[in-house]
């Protein structure tokens, strides 16, 4: 592969979004997890409560911080390296990140600055309200940037117009209701649970192991545990949906990662194991399941799903009609909006391939003037790179089973079992901490490497969308980038793992000066219950032991 | 008729392009301080814990405050897409130092103190003024450039394409005019830097940031009388060479635009306009005069005021054009050819009112419930979980 502008852009792009996704995942799910726990400090108002909601925010913070910083590259760069992608999309793909913005990203960043630092400020129900408020941001996030990835795997709600050169939103609820968007959200948001569950669990079971905190780890096993069962069926369940709508939307992606070269008389066998050669066009030693592929794509035993051979075929009737709406387009482009209605009938009814003319342009100047060989070519670079696809597909797949075993047997133990573990369940939770990232990571693999070679599914090829910059440009934004973040992730990890060793502060004395206080209570019964306001004295004698027992007969 | 047509394309147009305004304007008005704390904290915090009591004053609000930029970015991509096409990868080395920079600031501020030792909360220091000074210059810079004109040109697929000797390459960028707007952009946070410390910290620091104020608030001033004055005198405008269609498909190759005359015939145009440098001068006059008797809510405002006319200023004088091409003058994008389409318009002004409210409302909340000053006894006493 040569190194020229598009690869340093996809490669830039894939380093910096993937690095951006090994925080947002933690943070999705940790902003939850934090406000279960203080929902259960406001309502109990045991202090153990708030300390794990303290010491678990603290870790989200941390984390939090490099999701934010990571997050700016990301709204800038497909201007930067995106320009024509920018140009051509931006009237249907920028709608959602602006409102991404406006809905999610202020709501998060404005009251996570009062998560820290309000705790003296706010009343308790304050407070958690405040903690809910930040989960639900950065949900929301989630919900705007999918909704932007799906129409990119599934363009509707959009069409193009040639006096703009540019696609334009047609329907704005058909590009929010986006079946793939919706699933993608879900599926996307329950593996962020699904990775802050492990990595609560993971840390819990090490001070297990230590015997440090075990009061607050084996409360965090158990919201761990069990918030982490519920997600990681979601996460399947999702996964299907996924696969179900890409068997209607997403065809090729499909039968890349299936490495289904011919199509199979329905229903059709899934490979659960093979070796998917390229050049050959055939999967060599494979291992197949009969049925399950036809169930899990269509649902039926009647339907068929299209193999790469017969998808190949039909991108090059789709070039071919692609050529008609290009010339149509540089015909109506020339009368700058005088071109006669007949021309622009030929167009609209063929505008839907005008994507594929254009994955032309690797090899001819005007699409056009394609040759034969030509059209053969361009239609062969519709298959993605199947192997890469196949492997990353399965490993992600194996792994989300493998945790619903994990939560389904910590939920077990924490729920029948008095909350005791062994000790190699604690030493295995604490190894697969780093898994849910591999799987995260992989599924945004699959799911954009899949769409290769477009940016936007039969509308835009990935060669055309990047900036006029030169290789130089290129090069040193992408040594920085690396640089920096390696320093950046080094920097975090240290930080992490110091804040994990150290554990909550102010185990002990906090206990001792709620039960004070809840004797007092006990005695006078002065009515204060979780909705009364902290306010400033009840708050800071909770963070300042010493001060609790004078603080209290004042109240 | 369709909803999106009750308003028409062209008054949509101009909503936008106040609405794009608001966004910029917020982001200098809210982030802005932040920057001048940031760029301020290495020289007027001397003592670690003076340090800390800076960089608590924006603690809990810098966050919230830099999603304006995220959200201009957002809606820039949204309502003027060849805007953000075409800026973005032209700028595209500055940008990158603006990252960059705002990077390694929420990593500075919240990574800071989380370590004791002295060299670990230095570097953090410096690149928390990187993170402050280094975007507030390029910001201005940006603008110095933008009112001379860019060279870029549009194919006739509108793909962006820049003079490669110059564009896209940094120094190109820091011409003469380019840097006074950038020292000014500079000078005009750091004053508004300033003026927020004079409201939220007591002693010492205060009367550090006040004497520093007044004095960046001069250098404001001087540089903005400058930058007017060779507008005036030194760079050409842009004008449309026929009758424009306000209306029309969002292409800036339907018109055909010349580089002709001033900038600043704008002001007989439409001589209201000089409302703006008017509010820009008597904002930071005020500011100060506010920062010398010890003003505080005061200063602050007039700060604001400030910031707003000067950033409206250039708003107005360069309308209807955004970003002209010096490549190629047609290729210039304006209010009237390079918006998204009438019906994305019109979802984006809906969900702007629906959303920008609420945000108003909970930010209002959030700085009420923070009001106060940032004492020391504030910093040590709750060590843990301040930054």
């Amino acid at each position: 592969m040569e190194l020229d502008i598009v690869e340093l852009s996809r490669l830039q792009f894939a380093m910096t979004a993937m690095y951006h996704f090994l925080f947002v995942p933690l943070t999705l799910g940790l902003s939850i997890l934090v406000a279960i726990m203080e929902t259960v400090y406001v309502m109990t108002g045991r202090p153990i409560w708030r300390q794990m909601t303290k010491f678990w925010g603290t870790l989200f913070g941390i984390n939090f911080v490099l999701g934010v910083a990571t997050g700016i590259t990301m709204e800038f760069q497909f201007g930067m390296n995106w320009s024509y992608y920018s140009h051509y999309v931006g009237d249907v793909f920028g709608a959602p990140l602006a409102i991404e913005g406006l809905m999610a990203f202020f709501l998060e960043a404005t009251f996570v600055g009062l998560f820290f630092f309000g705790w003296d400020k706010l009343s308790r129900v304050q407070h958690l309200v405040v903690a809910w408020l930040v989960a639900i941001g950065s949900n929301f996030s989630a919900l705007w940037i999918l909704i932007a990835n799906g129409w990119m795997q599934n363009p509707v709600g959009a069409e193009f117009n040639p006096d703009t050169m540019r696609m334009e939103m047609t329907s704005f609820t058909e590009v929010i209701f986006n079946e793939v968007a919706q699933a993608k959200f879900v599926h996307t948001v329950s593996a962020g649970y699904v990775t802050a569950s492990v990595f609560v669990l993971g840390v819990s079971a090490w001070y297990l192991l230590k015997n440090r905190h075990v009061e607050l780890a084996r409360r965090s096993i158990t919201v761990a545990a069990s918030f982490g069962l519920a997600s990681a069926l979601s996460v399947v369940v999702l996964g299907d949906e996924s696969g179900y709508s890409a068997s209607h939307t997403q065809k090729m992606k499909l039968a890349a990662i299936e490495a289904m070269w011919e199509t199979h008389d329905a229903p059709a066998p899934f490979t659960a194991i093979g070796f998917p050669d390229q050049e050959a066009r055939e999967t060599h030693y494979a291992i197949e399941i009969p049925w399950v592929m036809g169930l899990i794509g269509t649902r039926s035993l009647t339907q068929e799903i299209p193999g790469i051979n017969d998808l190949v075929a039909e991108a090059d009737t789709r070039i071919r009609n692609g050529i008609i709406a290009y010339d149509a387009l540089m015909t109506i482009r020339e009368g700058q909006g005088t071109a006669p209605d007949d021309v622009r009938a030929t167009f609209e009814q063929h505008s839907d391939d005008l994507g594929f003319a254009f994955l032309l342009l690797r090899y001819v100047d005007d699409p056009r003037m394609a040759s034969e060989a030509d059209i053969t070519k361009a239609a062969n670079d519709t298959i993605p790179g199947v192997a890469p696809l196949f492997w990353a597909f399965r490993i992600m797949v194996g792994l989300g089973f493998a945790f619903i075993g994990v939560m389904l047997y910590f939920f077990w133990r924490s729920s029948f079992r008095r909350q005791t573990y062994p000790c190699w369940a604690l030493r295995a939770a604490v190894i697969i901490i780093p898994a849910p990232w591999i799987a995260a990571e992989l599924g945004w693999f699959v799911a954009e490497f899949g769409r290769q070679p477009w940016t936007v599914d039969g509308v835009l090829p990935t060669a055309l969308s990047v900036s006029h910059l030169s290789i130089q440009d290129l090069l040193l934004t992408l040594a920085g980038f690396i640089t920096f973040y390696t320093i950046l992730f080094i920097i975090e990890m240290g930080l992490m793992l110091k804040y994990i060793r150290k554990g909550p502060f102010q185990d002990v004395e906090e206990t001792e000066a709620w039960e004070a206080r809840h004797e007092h209570r006990l005695r006078t019964h002065d009515g204060q219950g979780p909705f009364a306001p902290a306010g400033v004295q009840a708050a800071s004698a909770l963070d300042e032991p010493g001060a609790a027992f004078n603080a209290k007969p004042a109240e | 008729m369709v909803l999106f047509e009750l308003i028409s394309y062209d008054v949509l147009r101009v909503i936008w392009w106040l609405l794009l305004g608001v966004l910029l304007i917020a982001f200098a008005l809210t982030d802005g301080f932040d920057m001048g704390v940031g760029a301020l904290l290495p020289f007027i915090g001397k003592t670690d814990l003076e340090r800390r009591v800076i960089i608590n004053t924006v603690g809990p609000v810098w966050e919230g405050n830099q999603v304006w930029f995220i959200l201009g970015g957002g809606a820039i991509f949204a309502a003027w897409p060849p805007l953000y096409a075409v800026s973005f990868s032209g700028f595209y080395l500055a940008m990158f130092v603006v990252l960059a920079a705002l990077i390694v600031r929420p990593v500075a501020f919240k990574y800071r103190s989380k370590r004791e030792s002295v060299r670990w909360r230095n570097s953090w220091d410096w690149a928390l003024f990187a993170g402050g000074a280094v975007p507030a210059l390029i910001f201005g810079v940006a603008v110095g450039n933008v009112l001379q004109g860019v060279p870029f040109e549009l194919t006739p697929d509108l793909f962006s394409r820049y003079e490669g000797s110059y564009y896209g390459k940094f120094f190109g960028l820091l011409n003469p005019f380019a840097l006074l707007v950038g020292l000014f952009s500079v000078s005009m946070l750091l004053t508004h830097g300033a003026a927020w410390l004079s409201l939220k910290t007591e002693g010492v620091i205060a009367d550090r940031a006040r004497a520093v104020g007044a004095i960046t608030g001069m250098l404001t001033m001087g540089g903005y009388a400058l930058a007017g004055l060779w507008l005036a005198v030194g760079i050409d405008g842009y004008a449309f060479a026929g009758e424009v269609v306000r209306d029309g498909p969002s292409n800036p190759l339907y018109s055909e635009v010349v580089r002709t005359g001033s900038w600043l015939s704008a002001y007989s145009d439409r001589p209201w306009i000089i409302l703006a440098p008017i509010l820009a001068f008597l904002g930071m006059a005020m500011a100060v005069r506010g920062l010398r008797n010890g003003q505080e809510v005061g200063t602050l405002l007039w700060s604001k005021l400030g910031i707003f006319g000067a950033i409206s200023s250039v708003g107005l004088t360069m309308f209807p054009f955004i970003l002209p091409s010096s490549l190629d003058p047609t290729s210039s994008l304006t209010v009237w050819d390079s918006s998204s389409s009438h019906r994305t318009l019109f979802i984006m002004l809906v969900s702007t009112a629906i959303f920008l409210p609420l945000i108003l409302m909970y930010t209002a909340w959030v700085y009420k419930v923070l009001w106060g000053k940032v004492t020391e006894d504030d910093v040590t006493g709750n060590s843990h979980s301040v930054y």
